[in-house]
């Protein structure tokens, strides 16, 4: 259907006249109807996508257009956009409306991106498989009886299964990466602070980012350029330049030192992940990069970390779900503390009231020393073995997820097995630096297997050359 | 450190949530189950480790003292389950 592989060909061809925004637009809609099934989307913009684009196609023909003219974007519904549905897939905010865009989104409209749509995630982005949503699972479009993997799920498949050119998720522990693993895509998780968090809907405030999944890492490269920056709404928003990332793809061979550590490529990991990736890192060395054996000790404790200091987090940020001011309120109370407790009880799903129940226990005065302040501790020392390893390598490279694409049902019933499928990617939103995925190969039963890149923070620039690199020279050439 | 049914009880109070007795013998089991995975942590000595509370260092940001513009009070207003024209609605608190 799409006459265009990356998004800045398009742009060319809407300029050249070679393409009809409006047409492309329709296009996109009816492949969304068309595969209503696989339950990607909670709202779609119809009419005001096809408004827009007249609007922008009109802006191309007086040559006075943004960097992401008529790109077609659906976002994770935890991104706030102006007058329209914000429910973060929950009961809790289901007849919610936004009174405010989120920055990242309104970067991009402001480069007159066209905003399709809403996709489907976990509630509050709490799952690594989109089963946790009050709209329902999102089905993965390889093999409609396994999961997308989440939380993005709906995002990752609205770029994989082509209804939309790129898409916005959110990454706190994995939700970007691993959707992106599952579904065959490339799905970027900036450094923290990277991408302003305003407008995001909160779940764990110091480890949250927001992202783009793609077809291809031009156009990663090109969304993660318009949507970084500093952002005065978020103190926590970094001013540290923001690359031209689009421009600088290009590298020598051999020119990044590549690093391998062996407690990423342990038991657990499926055989077949790992013989892909080692041809990968053969065929890197062919081409004269040096790979270097590292050792980040402190892995084996990241999941444990990860998941007290995520939960004690959700627990606080979600405290403001009362039923007082925005939000679902219980119909039957008979006190104030009664309509905070119904509308919490009756609004919020299984997931998420259990990492509530975990984060303030981990909170709680008795534990808070041996549970949240360990924790904290071991973040500490999962930071130092990053630090240590990036003053040898450029990059580290392990596998995205142990397995690919897993079956519905198949851990909804044990909790810390789901937990333990975000064990590759929890470590890079502990240390808060970037991390990217990309599609390398297909297992025997043809899904999809994903490769991670880390780099140290701010260092987007290397993770996207050497993603470029493997996607020109080892992937498209195999 | 084994969790009790009684201690979950105490939580889901402090969270403001409700659960059935099933739920509640599901949460002990399960919250069991992971702690026992956290307990994990202990392995390690970290006596001599400063906590560390967020990736990028995390040092208060301030601003000049001067008054900016606010949400304007029809938008914060607008997704009020209850309300009159200025304020939200409660249940009598007093």
């Amino acid at each position: 259907m799409k006459n265009y592989s990356t998004i800045n060909e398009k742009i060319q061809k809407l300029r050249a006249g070679e393409i009809s925004l409006k047409s492309n637009v329709e296009e996109f809609l009816l492949k969304i109807s068309q595969n209503q099934k696989l339950n990607a989307f909670n709202f779609v913009f119809e009419e005001e996508a096809l408004k827009n684009a007249e609007i922008v196609q009109e802006k191309i023909k007086n040559g006075n257009f943004g960097k992401a003219a008529g790109v077609v974007v659906a976002i994770k519904d935890v991104l706030s956009l102006k007058d329209h549905p914000l429910t973060c897939s929950s009961n809790i905010l289901k007849n919610f409306e936004a009174i405010y865009t989120a920055t990242a989104v309104q970067k991009l409209i402001d480069e007159d991106a066209i905003i399709i749509g809403k996709t489907n995630c976990d509630e509050f982005a709490m799952g690594s498989s989109n089963e946790n949503s009050a709209f329902g699972n999102v089905l993965n479009p390889v093999d409609n009886q396994r999961v997308p993997g989440g939380s993005s799920g709906g995002s990752a498949v609205a770029v994989a299964a082509e209804l939309c050119d790129v898409s916005l998720g959110t990454d706190t522990g994995g939700s970007i990466r691993q959707p992106a693993a599952f579904c065959g895509i490339y799905g970027l998780k900036p450094t923290y602070g990277r991408v302003s968090r305003f407008g995001l809907t909160a779940f764990a405030s110091s480890f949250d980012s927001i992202g783009p999944f793609t077809n291809n890492v031009e156009d990663a490269a090109s969304i993660l350029e318009i949507i970084s920056g500093y952002d005065k709404n978020d103190s926590t928003s970094s001013k540290t330049a923001v690359p031209a990332y689009s421009e600088v793809l290009k590298l020598k061979p051999g020119s990044l030192k590549i690093g391998i550590a062996e407690e990423y490529f342990g038991q657990g990991l499926s055989p077949e992940i790992k013989e892909q990736i080692f041809l990968i890192i053969e065929k890197l060395k062919l081409a004269g990069f040096e790979i270097k054996e590292i050792h980040l000790p402190h892995s084996e404790y990241t999941i444990a970390a990860y998941y007290i200091l995520t939960t004690a987090e959700a627990s606080s940020n979600l405290a403001r779900y009362d039923g007082a001011r925005y939000g679902y309120r219980s119909k039957t109370f008979s006190s104030l503390s009664e309509m905070y407790t119904n509308s919490r009880t009756e609004g919020f799903g299984k997931e998420v009231k259990r990492r509530i129940m975990l984060g303030t226990y981990v909170l709680s005065s008795g534990y808070y020393d041996a549970y949240y302040r360990k924790a904290q501790k071991v973040r500490r020392l999962i930071k130092n073995d990053f630090d240590e390893v990036f003053k040898t390598v450029d990059l580290i490279l392990t596998p995205t997820s142990p397995t690919t694409a897993f079956k519905l049902g198949e851990k909804s019933d044990n909790p810390l097995e789901m937990y333990l499928s975000d064990i590759y990617t929890t470590s890079a939103n502990l240390a808060g630096i970037p991390g990217i995925n990309i599609p390398i190969a297909k297992d025997s039963a043809g899904l999809p297997i994903g490769m991670q890149l880390m780099a140290n923070l701010f260092e987007e620039e290397k993770l996207l050359q050497l993603s470029y690199f493997i996607q020109n020279e080892l992937i498209r050439k195999s | 450190m084994a969790v009790t049914k009684k201690d979950v009880e105490y939580i889901a109070e402090l969270a403001r949530l409700k659960f059935s007795e099933d739920e509640f013998e599901m949460f002990t089991r399960q919250f069991n189950q992971i702690l026992e995975y956290m307990d994990k942590l202990n392995e390690l000595d970290t006596s001599n480790v400063e906590p560390l509370s967020h990736p990028t260092g995390g040092s208060n940001v301030f601003r000049e003292d001067i008054v900016e513009k606010s949400v304007p009070r029809e938008a914060a207003l607008k997704n009020a389950p209850k309300r009159n024209e200025e304020f939200f609605k409660v249940h009598k608190v007093i």
